[in-house]
């Protein structure tokens, strides 16, 4: 693999305080980098950084392997990549004009633009809109208008600023997995930034976590969430049952970890007896069973305990769940209705071994 | 009252009759209002656009230059002038005094801040992210304030409206600097207080109507320019 950008020892500060620093993060081609963090992780910052309209106070940017020159002129590496942003900044104009936009910057041939605007106005559904004045756009409209126009360019790099974040769920749904599929045909070499995760599992094939301007972790999308290098990691990316134990025994890397006194979680993975640990367990890895069924699951933890908090969270329902320490699960609400999930009832919550992501401390 | 339907029905008819005196001077207001207004948009459009984009040490100074300017008394802008164009001043050997000319120079000292104030903000008004967005697409700086002043066109318009209204109707000093001289430097407002001390009101009455009539023109036109440029839904 070749990578297209590489940050080494990369630093902003902006206002006195440092707003990004990346020891190292590289984007590989072809490949969508996301980046997920809270707002006011740096995440902006850095794609300005990367669209080469900020410069870094300190380290370098890497483009094909050589450092980018912030103090000259980066007119022609500007024009290597195309952002898309959260809001669609469509010029008052029409929306063919609009998704001519960069390629009139370029000063590309009249009927080449009018080729190429075509041609992406149609792979994004939006042809019979092409004489339309783009303020009479819906929002979905829009944005299918930003993302056309970037595209148009043939990018290089393409820069996804949030661009989902401002769509009802519907188009958003839509809209994500056309350009997931466009970005695949076309090999585009994407960085995508967004506080949601569930749009940066769907879309990145890598996935780097961000907070006060540091890269936390970076790894394949799944590795992330099941094996959060850290406390903030892991909450951010929903391992929503965190807990303190120390590890009291080892078995051919079976670990025995005391959570509680007297309550034990069996775990994969190496440590050595002794050591503090956090066990962290995802909600939608937990199964809840009720007492007497206790014995149909070959899961190796089964902890009985009494149902203290059930919320909505539209498709189905968090429930925290007593055992002498917290455990957070997810049920469908025909699982609800069936148990009859209701507060200070008895239930067990059941999940593997392997489930279980032990962070050392 | 009469005076009024009288004065109404005699411009009617030095319009209708094309009294030679009276294309003179509404030529004459157009001339140099015009340009002076064509100066103040080469001057204030850059540098409205430059308060408006960007901070700098100061920049508070340069405000509240353009906002006294914007409001400043035309007499005042037209003594200083005569202090400077004096045959005794410092710019006296340019025999500048009681010509059009100067009158062009009081009228752009006038309408510049009035264009820099109201282009800015114009400028300031669009989404500050717009740029970012289109330096984001590969514009050049130049490009980038191209499309900047493409997105404001109607109030930039407004602007050069502003400014042009500014000057067209005021009084205090072009009569200072270009002295109200028949057949040189008479304008239309000059020539209505003249007609007016002099008590024909009729003829005062005319000049005064054509000339609501230049402002109304005026914006008119841009009515229906920004008419055009909005969306039809």
């Amino acid at each position: 693999m070749t990578a297209l950008l590489e940050m080494r020892d990369l630093l902003v500060i902006l206002n006195g305080k440092p707003a990004l620093d990346i020891k190292s993060l590289m984007v590989e081609k072809g490949e969508t980098l996301a980046v997920i963090g809270p707002n006011g992780a740096g995440k902006s910052t850095l794609l300005k950084v990367l669209a080469l309209l900020q410069k870094p106070s300190q380290g370098q940017l890497l483009l094909d392997g050589k450092p980018v020159r912030f103090s000259g002129n980066l007119l022609s590496q500007r024009r290597r990549l195309a952002l898309v942003m959260q809001q669609p900044l469509l010029r008052g104009t029409t929306t063919f004009e609009n998704v001519a936009t960069g390629l009139r910057f370029r000063r590309v041939l009249g009927s080449e633009v009018r080729r190429r605007v075509e041609d992406w106005l149609g792979r994004l559904g939006i042809s019979l809109l092409a004489a339309r004045h783009a303020h009479t756009l819906s929002g979905g409209e829009a944005q299918r208008t930003s993302l056309a126009r970037a595209l148009v360019l043939q990018p290089d790099l393409l820069l996804l600023d949030e661009p989902f974040a401002d769509l009802d769920p519907p188009t958003r749904e839509d809209l994500m997995s056309e350009i997931r599929s466009i970005l695949h045909e076309t090999g585009t070499t994407a960085v995508f930034v967004t506080h949601d995760r569930d749009e940066a599992l769907r879309l990145g094939d890598r996935l780097a976590v961000m907070m006060d301007g540091r890269v936390l972790q970076e790894g394949r999308p799944q590795e992330v969430l099941a094996r959060p290098a850290s406390q903030e990691v892991a909450a951010f990316v929903g391992t929503e049952t965190v807990l303190p134990g120390v590890v009291r025994n080892e078995q051919q890397g079976l670990l025995d970890v005391e959570v509680a006194p007297e309550k034990h979680v069996a775990a994969v993975g190496r440590s050595t007896v002794g050591s503090q640990v956090l066990v962290c367990l995802r909600p939608e890895e937990v199964t809840l069973l009720e007492p007497h069924q206790e014995g149909h699951s070959s899961a190796r933890n089964h902890f009985l305990g009494t149902v203290q908090e059930v919320s909505d969270l539209g498709l189905f329902l968090r429930v925290t769940l007593d055992c002498g320490f917290p455990i957070v699960a997810y049920a469908t609400r025909i699982s609800v209705s069936e148990m009859a999930i209701a507060l200070g009832q008895p239930l067990v919550a059941s999940f593997k071994a392997t489930a279980v992501h032990l962070i050392p401390q | 009252m009469d005076v009024i339907w009288e004065g109404i029905g005699q411009a009617l008819r030095l319009i209708l009759s094309g009294d030679p005196d009276l294309l003179q001077i509404v030529f004459l207001s157009l001339v140099v209002s015009g340009s002076a207004t064509v100066l103040s948009i080469i001057v204030g459009i850059p540098y409205g656009t430059l308060l408006a984009l960007n901070r700098f040490a100061g920049r508070s100074f340069m405000l509240g230059l353009v906002n006294t300017g914007m409001g400043m008394p035309p007499v005042v802008v037209g003594l200083v002038l005569s202090i400077f164009l004096w045959r005794s001043g410092p710019l006296g050997f340019l025999n500048m005094l009681y010509t059009p000319v100067a009158m062009v120079v009081a009228q752009f000292l006038i309408a510049t801040p009035i264009v820099t104030g109201v282009s800015m903000a114009a400028i300031a008004q669009l989404d500050p992210k717009l740029r970012l967005q289109m330096l984001g697409l590969g514009a050049s700086r130049l490009q980038l304030l191209w499309v900047l002043f493409q997105e404001a066109r109607l109030p930039l318009l407004t602007a050069v409206m502003a400014g042009f209204g500014g000057v067209i109707s005021e009084v205090g000093s072009v009569i200072m600097v270009g002295g109200n001289i028949k057949g040189q430097t008479r304008v239309l407002t000059t020539a209505i207080v003249t007609e007016t001390s002099r008590g024909s009101f009729g003829l005062a009455m005319a000049l005064g109507v054509i000339l609501l009539a230049l402002a109304f023109g005026a914006n008119l036109l841009l009515t229906l320019l920004q008419q055009k440029g909005r969306p039809v839904r």
